[in-house]
């Protein structure tokens, strides 16, 4: 173990040369460009033998990936916002071909308009493609998932593509306090990619992402859903080979001071660090708050949530991507959709913040739990999906 | 030094200046020192001379607030100019410090500063910077000041530790280290506190 400082970009780079992949599709993006290039240094340096396909856009660098990993090969690439937007076909060729694919997702708004900073709109579009998608509040969460992606993808149960996602420049440019694992434990710990089938092998030759009749199609996506499912445990089994390495515990989310929160905040990040921040000064106060921070988005931990909400009286869910359903954003329609099926349910606002990187302050939080508060105290729910952190038109006269 | 569990700086630059890399560095040999640290930019429109902000905390234990920073203690100023249009001493708490990269003494640049009644230091960073590294980088001496003048690292140890840091940084041209720990060790000489 070394103990360092470095940024989430650095970091993820640094679980990549650890790990060693066989292929690289390489192609730069604010704010995950950092990435390729820290592990082309890796490469120039002899420090890895990756293959890395240097080439001209997201469709190709997704395509290299793919066609790498059919043919047998462990593959890997990094990319943000609209690098994701153009690789949108062939993340579903991916995950349909049951490609255990990694990409490393530095989140960034999506255009437009055209806008470099932090919010989920790049991820949460890919969220109905089949990749399983873990999220990080630090650079740390980064390192550790990123190298938790393989064995929970590549498990002969899952057979699924992971997106790991960090949030742009609050994470992926912000040096932090991090401990590394050592190589070789990482190695180990990752183990080598054994396929039972793949394009390449003489003994059993493969058609990979042929056309797909309607007598076998329907088949293929209920498989593909059953893996999504099954991979909820897998993500815990591997979460648990994980702690014995690192001293580090994770599970589908965190629940963080939830023992008899009476007003939780469900949000996903960075965010996170801030929440908590907010629910210590609060609980100082008196006021009972908790805060679950989603780690894990596909598949979605519904039941597990619903169980962990179950003795709340309000709680807000805090979406850091618009979704323009006209009825919240995706992080709340999914929490309003695991509360149904519990007896009694807690009063669940939605609201929407962060967007191409407006900043969000330990107050600002803090005034959600107050409002939180006074929806169980007066019974009156209120608007139930609403912005937080814009100007109004009357403050930008 | 400020009595506090945690330190947080404020930087004010221009794309180019090199801001950011000062920023990164102090997080780094803060780190190295044992803390915990932050070191983070804030980016405007991604071209050269545009403003940008860079934030540090420094603290004894581990900060997971990941928000900017609104009442730094100190305030670094890489780019005089910034005074006319950016609002520099904006929260900045009144036991804290203004550091600024000018030729003139604390007392001329008081008068720049209204509303601001805390302490004020000055440093010529680019005459510093053109007679020891022959161009202009004023993010080095800069750094050196906002370590003087915040005491939240010890200045030889901090130095050392720079020392180390370039020797990987610059592994492929060693030449330029050498001038940069002269302008980091003239520059906690000059700056001026007022």
């Amino acid at each position: 173990m070394m103990n360092k400082c470095m940024s989430g970009n650095e970091a993820v780079a640094y679980a990549l040369m650890q790990i060693n992949p066989d292929v690289m599709g390489a192609f730069p993006i604010t704010p995950s460009t950092e990435i390729p290039e820290y592990f082309a240094n890796y490469v120039a340096n002899g420090q890895v033998n990756t293959e890395y396909v240097t080439v001209e856009s997201e469709h190709s660098s997704m395509s290299v990936c793919i066609a790498a990993q059919a043919a047998g090969a462990r593959s890997v690439c990094a990319t943000s916002s609209c690098g994701l937007a153009l690789m949108y076909e062939l993340l579903y060729v991916a995950a349909s071909c049951r490609l255990p694919i990694t990409l490393a997702c530095v989140n960034r708004a999506l255009s437009g308009p055209i806008n470099i900073n932090h919010d989920y709109s790049d991820s949460m579009g890919a969220r109905d493609a089949g990749w399983i998608q873990i999220y990080a509040e630090n650079n740390q969460e980064a390192y550790d998932n990123f190298i938790m992606a393989m064995p929970i993808g590549e498990s002969p149960s899952i057979r699924l593509p992971v997106m790991t996602c960090m949030d742009g420049f609050i994470t992926s440019h912000a040096v932090e306090n991090i401990e590394l694992l050592d190589t070789d434990v990482v190695r180990n710990f990752v183990g080598e990619y054994k396929p039972e089938n793949y394009l390449l092998k003489k003994e059993n030759p493969l058609a990979v992402g042929p056309y797909d009749i309607s007598a076998y199609y329907m088949e293929h996506k209920v498989q593909e859903a059953e893996s999504m499912k099954a991979a909820k445990a897998r993500i815990k089994e591997v979460a648990a080979r994980f702690a014995k390495i690192s001293g580090r515990s994770y599970s589908l989310f965190e629940e963080y001071r939830m023992e008899d929160a009476q007003y939780a905040i469900v949000l996903m990040g960075s965010t996170a660090g801030t929440a908590k921040a907010a629910v210590d000064k609060l609980r100082q106060e008196g006021v009972k708050a908790g805060l679950i921070k989603i780690r894990v988005f596909r598949p979605f931990p519904g039941e597990e949530l619903a169980q962990a909400l179950a003795n709340t009286r309000a709680v807000a869910v805090m979406d850091k991507s618009e979704g323009f359903s006209g009825n919240g954003g995706p992080l709340f329609t999914e929490t309003r959709s695991a509360l149904y099926d519990l007896k009694d349910r807690p009063y669940l606002i939605d609201i929407v913040f962060g967007l191409g990187g407006r900043d969000i302050k330990i107050e600002d939080i803090e005034k959600v739990f107050l409002r939180l508060a006074n929806i169980a105290a007066s019974g009156e729910l209120g608007p139930v999906y609403t912005h937080l952190g814009q100007r109004s038109k009357e403050d930008v006269k | 030094m400020l009595n506090r569990d945690m330190v947080e700086f404020r930087w004010h630059g221009r794309g180019g200046q090199g801001a950011k890399m000062a920023c990164m560095l102090l997080a780094d040999v803060a780190g190295l020192e044992g803390k915990f640290v932050q070191g983070f930019p804030e980016y405007g429109p991604e071209r050269m001379g545009a403003p940008i902000t860079a934030y540090n905390r420094i603290s004894e234990k581990r900060s997971t607030v990941h928000s900017n920073i609104y009442y730094p203690d100190y305030v670094v100023v890489v780019d005089e100019s910034l005074l006319d249009s950016v609002d520099v001493t904006g929260g900045l708490k009144e036991d804290g410090a203004i550091i600024i990269n000018t030729p003139v003494s604390p007392l001329v640049m008081r008068e720049r500063l209204p509303g601001w009644a805390g302490t004020v230091c000055t440093i010529d960073a680019r005459r510093i910077s053109e007679e020891l590294l022959g161009r202009n980088f004023p993010n080095t001496p800069m750094l050196a000041a906002a370590v003087k003048v915040s005491g939240v690292l010890q200045a030889e140890r901090f130095i050392a530790h720079i020392e180390e840091s370039f020797k990987h940084k610059f592994a492929d041209k060693p030449q330029v280290i050498a001038g940069n720990i002269a302008t980091l060790k003239r520059s906690m000489e000059e700056v001026q506190i007022g």
